[in-house]
């Protein structure tokens, strides 16, 4: 075998088994995507149902609420990000960490203070990188959360939002997360989680325009939207965690459908080239064995005369 | 037929039980609660602490709930609970075993949460 396709053929060989890898990832991507959207689907019950009632609470008590009245003058604000722990998933998480980027350019335009609170390992490792400050974070589970963890991750940030915002406390919470529109669509989405405007939260679980009931609360208003509040915070934070797990999935298996694709793109341009060295070596051989013969046939000839 | 309220009972990842009831028992923060079709318009604070759904067949569903909310309008009636378990999926011999070990370790949420287990079984 000829040098030139001997190369080709290893080339193929090794292409072909990343082909493999790459399609195994893809396969492993697209079946957990169907689990984790089945796991946005189940909380969703008990996050519109929470909603309900913090809207119920907030429109029909006049209490003012840490976690819903606004800082006259806010001067710090804390974004958590939510980024993933592996990449393999394209422009995922760097885009997640773009659009926190873009928030905390205009909250310090606006003249706050940033903390900033990061899920995932590759946010992390891209902030520690560039030697940034990270108030907290939390790695290993993006791939798969579980309401416990969102109560992990929600409880500092309660707690920062209930400080002075002179002890080092926030006066806003903002999130930013890859929202899951579609399996081919998932977009990084910048919200404001605290303070709690009502209205969007009345959009959210679909109740807008709807009259509320006038609700006896038990033991009090202030009790309730005390105990209420924080449940939603964690709820809201389970959901972007969820939805997280949902995009990192499926932008995970989109780039793995690339890959492999380019796989195969490369197999087939080399298994050509490949065939075209063999042929060019077979054509080479008859060419040297006609040349031969007919060499051999003109000095027979000569010596025959 | 005795009027019914439509009752959901969701925890944080899942929905556990729905379905129509004449009765639901539950342990707020100031005490024992009961909801009947056409109590007023409800919004409690729940604590850990079994709840009790009378269905209109005439069964009772028992559930162990850890923290969460009570909400009651237009006949429909919505527990929220962090954690909820009915009866019928509690493992009592690993409640008890939890109780143990927490008392053990004196650790009080975990044996809290065995014991409010327990009581759900007992109930049952």
């Amino acid at each position: 075998m000829g040098a030139q396709l001997r190369v080709y053929k290893r080339r193929i060989k090794s292409v072909t088994a990343t082909k493999k890898i790459t399609k195994a990832m893809e396969m492993i991507a697209a079946s957990r995507i169907v689990k984790a959207q089945r796991q946005v689907a189940a909380s969703t019950p008990y996050a519109t149902e929470l909603t309900r009632a913090v809207t119920a609470v907030a429109t029909g008590s006049t209490t003012n609420h840490a976690l819903t009245t606004e800082a006259e003058n806010p001067t710090r604000a804390a974004i958590l990000l939510i980024t993933s722990d592996r990449g393999l998933a394209g422009g995922y998480s760097s885009n997640a960490i773009k659009a926190a980027e873009e928030l905390t350019e205009r909250l310090r335009g606006e003249g706050k203070e940033v903390d900033a609170y990061i899920v995932g390992r590759k946010g992390v490792a891209y902030y520690g990188f560039r030697e940034r400050k990270v108030t907290e974070s939390w790695t290993g589970f993006t791939d798969n959360p579980t309401y416990a963890d969102a109560k992990a991750v929600a409880a500092p940030l309660i707690a920062a939002i209930e400080k002075d915002t002179a002890e080092g406390g926030v006066d806003e919470l903002h999130i930013v997360f890859t929202e899951f529109i579609s399996m081919l669509t998932q977009t990084p989405v910048q919200s404001r989680l605290l303070p709690l405007s009502l209205e969007k939260a009345a959009e959210e679980s679909g109740t807008k325009g709807e009259i509320l009931p006038l609700f006896d609360f038990e033991p009090s208003a202030e009790d309730v939207l005390d105990a209420l509040l924080p449940r939603y915070v964690e709820s809201r934070i389970y959901n972007a965690l969820l939805q997280a797990a949902a995009s990192k999935h499926a932008a995970t298996r989109r780039a793995m459908k690339s890959a492999t694709d380019n796989a195969g793109e490369l197999i087939k341009s080399l298994s050509r080239l490949a065939n075209a060295a063999r042929q060019a070596e077979i054509t080479q051989e008859i060419s040297e064995i006609v040349g031969g013969a007919s060499a051999l046939a003109d000095a027979t000839a000569g010596s025959d005369k | 037929m005795a009027a019914e309220l439509h009752v959901e009972l969701v925890a944080a990842d899942r929905s556990v039980w729905s379905g129509e009831a004449t009765l639901v028992i539950a342990r707020t923060t100031s005490g024992d609660i009961g909801v009947m079709p056409g109590h007023q318009p409800l919004l409690g604070v729940l604590e850990s602490g079994p709840v009790t759904i009378r269905t209109s067949e005439g069964d009772t569903v028992v559930a162990a709930v850890h923290g969460g909310f009570i909400s009651f309008a237009d006949n429909k009636l919505s527990l929220l609970a962090e954690i909820a378990e009915l009866a019928d999926e509690i493992d009592a011999q690993r409640a008890e075993r939890a109780l143990e070990r927490a008392k053990s370790e004196s650790d009080a949420a975990a044996e809290r949460r065995a014991d409010v287990r327990l009581r759900a079984v007992a109930v049952r």
